[in-house]
């Protein structure tokens, strides 16, 4: 789960990391009436669960309450880079000397923790990556060993002396929340050195595993603040993967690898998947029911294509779902549908003797797609 | 000969007398793995359909001899048990268990360096060598014995293209479903290694997808290691980018990890490279006519 600045902000502090005094606004006159609160002049930057905010125009200094309440009524409401804008943070401007760059995250090509950490913030840092690797300091921590002294100190040691315990300290913090927050991404992008030398995090990006939330309660009801659209809110009940796309044959299958699969092979049959949509493992009826209602709700639809290989899954309940959720929704589409494993020869004889209209049998992956493809394209196509 | 699983392979079942594990050794056993024990703390002395449970895996190898551990432990409990594994000795886990916390898989993985245990998974559809034994989930119907290596990070992406494999009559040495996780037991280039030096195979198949950079690396090793044939598949070709909080990510692994990027890669390495499931069934036919 990709938190907030300010849901991040707020873990930093619950693990000592400084960050500027800062408060979430909902409306124009709150975020005014935050800036007058923080000595009339503020930044005012937009809470999306993407980056790129400071070169998006998603981060404003004002030196005004109104100049913060017409950025902020800029921005609320505003779609940015995709994500719809609900709250901005408003927070007090610092004094700031120096600025630099770190980062702590798992590393899914090793197994451990990869810390990184440079002097030279405020840049593109994947430019500085590829062109001056080493200005970049670099450590894997073990998971087993933990984060000792001696790798702290290599990773601050491309900042000016009088940085280097506050930065230290900041690490230290930082590989703590990591450990007991089940972090798999903690960036600080600028971490500041103030006029008066103390180390400030200025930014944060967190992400927590979505597997490790049973843990973490508080961190789980942050996801409250989150626009939702209802339809995917309803798919996430029912534990679908579901993300729509632009095109106009809606997808159901199991398993990312296969659903990713059925995208491709019916881009290659010439038309473009309006969704991808994942049962799960152990697709029930209800679950395969809900699917559907799911991508009928995109009126882009013009054809469905349930692509199901039963491991777990037995396809005999798959048929039985797709049969019930055609009670429960109307169906303006086609669906062409495709079993195969588990119990697959049943969940065909199921569909065979309900013989339903808006039902097109297909033997294969291939053959699914290519019907799905030309049902969809229409008949002039 | 196979890998990982075969006939000596003696089958200790984490979690068996929960419904999956159950349903699962049961359904193994009815393959013709050697089923040995279960372990479910708490019920040692009882047993399942014959099957003897204990109450720790070091007593299953104690008194049953097990070499050879299969997880089905909820997620939360996942990692102790491939921990307790590893220390009772066994020398292969596979852990089908999805949607354990990956700090744990973490301190798994810093736990099994320098270890003999080899871990497949967690989160994978586990290990069959078709006619000889079946270590997890795999449907064994749409497998068939012979002599091509198969190793997929997708679970459902292996029954499907080993299900059309096995309709063209190309059957298989071992499938190894190795999980997607982010940390995860072996991958694409120890199971490749396994099979290259498999007398009883002669070509393998591997299916990647998008993120990461596994088969980017893979494709490394096949250009310096690898003498047999290689066919591969990559999904997620039409995935919509992934959303990503920062640079780090991308700092890490210095590639796009795009289904482009990988397929480039491994075309790179000499690696046939499929662009639908049905074609890696017809690229291996070809290559091994």
């Amino acid at each position: 789960m990709d938190l907030y600045e300010h849901q991040g902000k707020e873990l930093f502090r619950a693990h000592g990391i400084v960050t500027p005094r800062g408060i979430v606004a909902e409306t124009a006159e709150q975020a005014a009436d935050a800036t007058r609160e923080l000595g009339g002049r503020s930044v005012v930057k937009v809470q999306v669960q993407v980056g790129g905010r400071g070169k998006g125009g998603g981060v404003v200094l004002v030196d005004s309450p109104e100049r913060a309440a017409e950025e902020a009524a800029r921005m609320l409401g505003s779609d940015f880079k995709g994500h719809q804008v609900t709250q901005v943070l408003v927070e007090e401007l610092l004094p700031i000397a120096l600025e630099f760059y770190t980062s702590m995250l798992l590393d899914r090509s090793t197994g451990d923790y990869l810390a990184m950490m440079t002097a030279e913030g405020g840049m593109d840092i994947e430019e500085l990556a590829r062109t001056r690797p080493d200005a970049l300091r670099r450590v894997h921590v073990d998971a087993m060993l933990g984060m000792r002294a001696f790798h702290v100190r290599e990773l601050v040691g491309t900042l000016p002396t009088d940085a280097r315990e506050g930065a230290a300290d900041v690490l230290r913090r930082m590989y703590e929340l990591v450990q007991e927050r089940d972090a798999t991404l903690v960036e600080v992008n600028p971490l500041v050195q103030l006029d008066d030398g103390s180390v400030v995090a200025l930014d944060a990006k967190v992400t927590i595993d979505d597997n490790a939330l049973f843990r973490h309660p508080d961190v789980e009801a942050y996801a409250g603040a989150f626009p939702i659209d209802p339809v995917q809110a309803r798919a996430n009940e029912e534990g679908l993967q579901y993300v729509k796309l632009d095109g106009n044959v809606g997808i159901i299958g199991n398993g990312a690898g296969l659903v990713m699969s059925t995208l491709d092979v019916v881009a290659q049959a010439g038309a473009r998947a309006a969704n991808f949509l994942d049962v799960g493992g152990g697709a029930s009826a209800d679950q395969m029911a809900t699917s559907l209602e799911v991508v009928l709700s995109d009126p882009a639809v013009k054809a469905v294509l349930v692509n199901i290989f039963g491991g777990i899954t037995r396809c005999d309940l798959v048929a039985q779902g797709v049969l019930g959720a055609l009670e429960r929704v109307e169906a303006t589409v086609p669906l062409v549908v495709r079993l195969d494993g588990t119990n697959a020869d049943e969940g065909r004889a199921i569909l065979d003797e309900a013989a339903h209209p808006r039902i097109v049998a297909a033997a294969t992956m291939q053959e699914a797609a290519e019907q799905a493809a030309a049902l969809a394209n229409g008949p002039a196509a | 000969m196979s890998i990982l699983v075969g006939a000596d392979t003696k089958l200790v079942v984490q979690g068996l007398t929960g419904k999956e594990g159950t349903f699962h050794a049961l359904r193994n056993r009815a393959y013709g793995t050697n089923v040995v024990a279960g372990v479910t703390p708490g019920k040692g002395g009882h047993d399942v359909e014959g099957i003897p449970v204990f109450d720790t895996v070091a007593d299953a190898v104690r008194e049953a001899d097990a070499n050879t551990s299969m997880i089905f432990v909820p997620p939360r409990f996942a990692a102790e048990a491939i921990l307790e594994a590893a220390d009772a000795g066994v020398g292969l886990v596979v852990c089908i268990t999805e949607g354990i916390p990956v700090k744990d898989m973490a301190h798994v993985h810093g736990y099994l360096q320098g270890r003999e245990t080899t871990l497949v998974g967690p989160n994978c559809p586990g290990v069959i060598s078709p006619g000889v034994a079946n270590v997890g989930i795999i449907p064994p119907e749409v497998c068939m014995p012979g002599r091509v290596g198969f190793v997929s990070r997708s679970g459902t992406l292996v029954y499907q293209i080993v299900h059309e494999l096995t309709q063209r009559g190309i059957g298989q040495s071992t499938c190894v479903g190795m999980g997607g996780d982010p940390v995860h037991g072996i991958g694409f280039i120890e199971s490749l290694a396994m099979f290259e030096a498999d007398p009883e195979t002669d070509l393998m198949i591997m299916t990647g997808e998008i993120g990461g950079d596994d088969e980017e690396r893979a494709a490394a090793h096949i250009a310096g290691h690898i003498s047999k044939p290689v066919v591969a598949y990559i999904a997620g070709f039409e995935a919509p980018p992934g959303k990503r909080m920062g640079h780090a990510g991308a700092i890490v692994t210095g590639s796009k990890g795009t289904a482009a990027a990988k397929a480039e890669a491994l075309e790179a390495a000499g690696v046939r490279v499929a662009r639908t499931p049905s074609q890696v069934a017809e690229l291996t036919q070809a290559a091994l006519a």
